[in-house]
């Protein structure tokens, strides 16, 4: 994807609020740049969503909504897979989003045992 | 202006045209800093390996140092007993068309001969590097490398990805461009695998970034802790994609190891952490053993990203100081080159910031300087590691 025709700025062109950024256009998680408080009504791609708690600085929020199972992108790539539906604009953080990863050298472990099985 | 370099013999341009004076050991290290000490507006700097028992790997590194694009010539400066193999590196760096000589303190008699004759030889070579004609050079012959250090929670958001835009920008321009740190990367192998050119190449990346975590945990060290969490990390993927961000979106065109060269343009991972058993403690000590690693691979400039605020530059190549978080800026803006994190109040977006970088580098192929040559930092560090040669997966041709 040519560089330039990204557009990762705070609100970016779609309608958001500007304290929300998008770091990767592939993703559906959105990072708060600054405090947003419960209460405050934002916009998301153009939809109104009002905050039931605070969101602090770095946490994020979903872009769009999201089934269970579904990863989560961010800096276009997965970090997770959904746990529970989230509805766009709901916070995403271990309450609904939990690690696929597994350590690159359990998995060479986990070989070399079958290896030297008979 | 377009930017302009210094040819060498084996056809690489150097942006800067430094006289490296270089102890090979830490007993001739006054004397090597004592000679220096003259020139010390006038791109002569010091570098040098403190230990007297051989090693290969420093051997190699001081090698790549001594022949790296921005030196032009080479003073060595031996004690006389330490076992640096002094005269295979004078015969390299003289074999690369650069002058070179070696000052050995015990033969020379003593201090203040050694450091009289050292100035005569860098006076008389500065003045020639100073008369050097220089040729035009294009951004695609750039090797630019990047570091994070004194990290926040603002680099994973700002800095980082700020500074992978500037590399996709100058990959995209033919630049070869490395990251490195494999240590954080741990959690985020199998993607960073799915980029490489070949299958075979991404599994040479997870497998270097399970060396590293096996390293890391033999030393005591874990990746994710719960205060991660409360920052708003959610995942071990997602942390390790802060600091993996600093490699933009390219794809990943091979893995060297330090003191290999890139062969062509593109996106490269440096292996930082030492192959074998866990021998010499840390995979690197501080910030400037990476810095020194990424310019043995040949690195003309370094972007470094910082939160905390870092106030570092380096010996050989201008280092390019990236803050993340916008107070520490304000607080230290005569060491920073870039307010990235402009991107959090509203005044700048990420290709906004990643564009204002490329062409700091590129300015700086034009003349321009970074803050932290401006302030006269040359900080180096060199110490015992030990490394594999690549395999042949790792450099896929093109």
């Amino acid at each position: 994807m040519p560089v330039t025709s990204l557009r990762a700025k705070p609100g970016g062109d779609e309608g958001n609020d500007p304290r929300l950024l998008l770091l990767d256009q592939r993703d559906n998680v959105l990072v708060a740049i600054s405090r947003i408080r419960a209460g405050e009504t934002i916009a998301i791609a153009g939809t109104s969503v009002t905050l039931t708690a605070d969101l602090p600085i770095g946490h994020k929020l979903a872009r769009q909504a999201v089934s269970v199972g579904e990863k989560i992108v961010k800096y276009g790539a997965p970090i997770g897979t959904a746990t529970a539906p989230i509805a766009i604009g709901e916070p995403v953080h271990v309450h609904n989003l939990r690690s696929d990863y597994t350590p690159t050298y359990h998995l060479e472990d986990v070989r070399k045992v079958q290896e030297a099985r008979p | 202006m377009s930017m302009r370099g210094f040819l060498r013999s084996d056809g690489r341009k150097g942006i800067r045209n430094t006289v490296v004076v270089a102890y090979l050991v830490e007993c001739a290290h006054h004397v090597a800093r004592e000679i220096a000490l003259p020139f010390r507006d006038r791109d002569v700097h010091v570098i040098g390996f403190p230990g007297c028992y051989p090693n290969s790997y420093a051997e190699t590194m001081m090698e790549r140092l001594c022949t790296h694009p921005n030196v032009g010539a080479v003073l060595l400066v031996s004690l006389g007993c330490e076992s640096f193999n002094k005269y295979r590196l004078e015969q390299t760096v003289r074999a690369s068309g650069r002058a070179a000589k070696t000052i050995v303190i015990q033969a020379t008699g003593g201090t203040r001969k050694s450091i009289a004759e050292g100035r005569a030889f860098v006076g008389a070579e500065r003045a020639a590097l100073d008369a050097m004609p220089t040729v035009p050079m294009a951004a695609g012959e750039l090797v630019v490398g990047t570091v994070c250090g004194g990290s926040d929670g603002t680099s994973g958001i700002t800095g980082n990805p700020a500074a992978g835009r500037a590399f996709d920008f100058l990959v995209t321009a033919g630049a070869a461009c490395i990251f490195e740190e494999t240590g954080e990367l741990i959690g985020c192998e199998h993607i960073m695998a799915a980029r490489a050119v070949t299958p075979a190449l991404g599994r040479e990346l997870e497998a270097s970034v399970a060396k590293a975590a096996r390293y890391y945990a033999t030393l005591g060290y874990g990746s994710f802790a719960a205060g991660n969490a409360e920052g708003g990390l959610t995942t071990i993927e997602e942390k390790s994609m802060g600091a993996y961000a600093k490699s933009g979106a390219s794809p990943i065109s091979g893995l060297i190891k330090p003191g290999d060269i890139p062969p062509r343009g593109g996106l490269y991972l440096l292996d930082v952490v030492p192959d074998g058993d866990v021998r010499w403690g840390f995979p690197n000590i501080n910030d400037n053993a990476e810095i020194a690693e990424l310019i043995a691979c040949g690195s003309h400039v370094i972007l470094f990203v910082t939160g905390r605020g870092s106030v570092v530059g380096s010996a050989i190549s201008p280092v390019v100081k990236i803050c993340a978080n916008p107070e520490t800026y304000r607080r230290m803006e005569d060491d920073m080159d870039v307010d990235a994190g402009r991107i959090l109040t509203g005044d700048g977006g990420l290709d906004e910031v990643g564009a204002e970088i490329r062409d700091l580098v590129l300015a700086l192929g034009e003349g321009n300087r970074t803050k932290s040559e401006e302030l006269g930092h040359q900080e180096f560090i060199l110490t015992y590691k030990s490394f594999e040669p690549i395999g042949p997966a790792c450099l896929p041709a093109a």
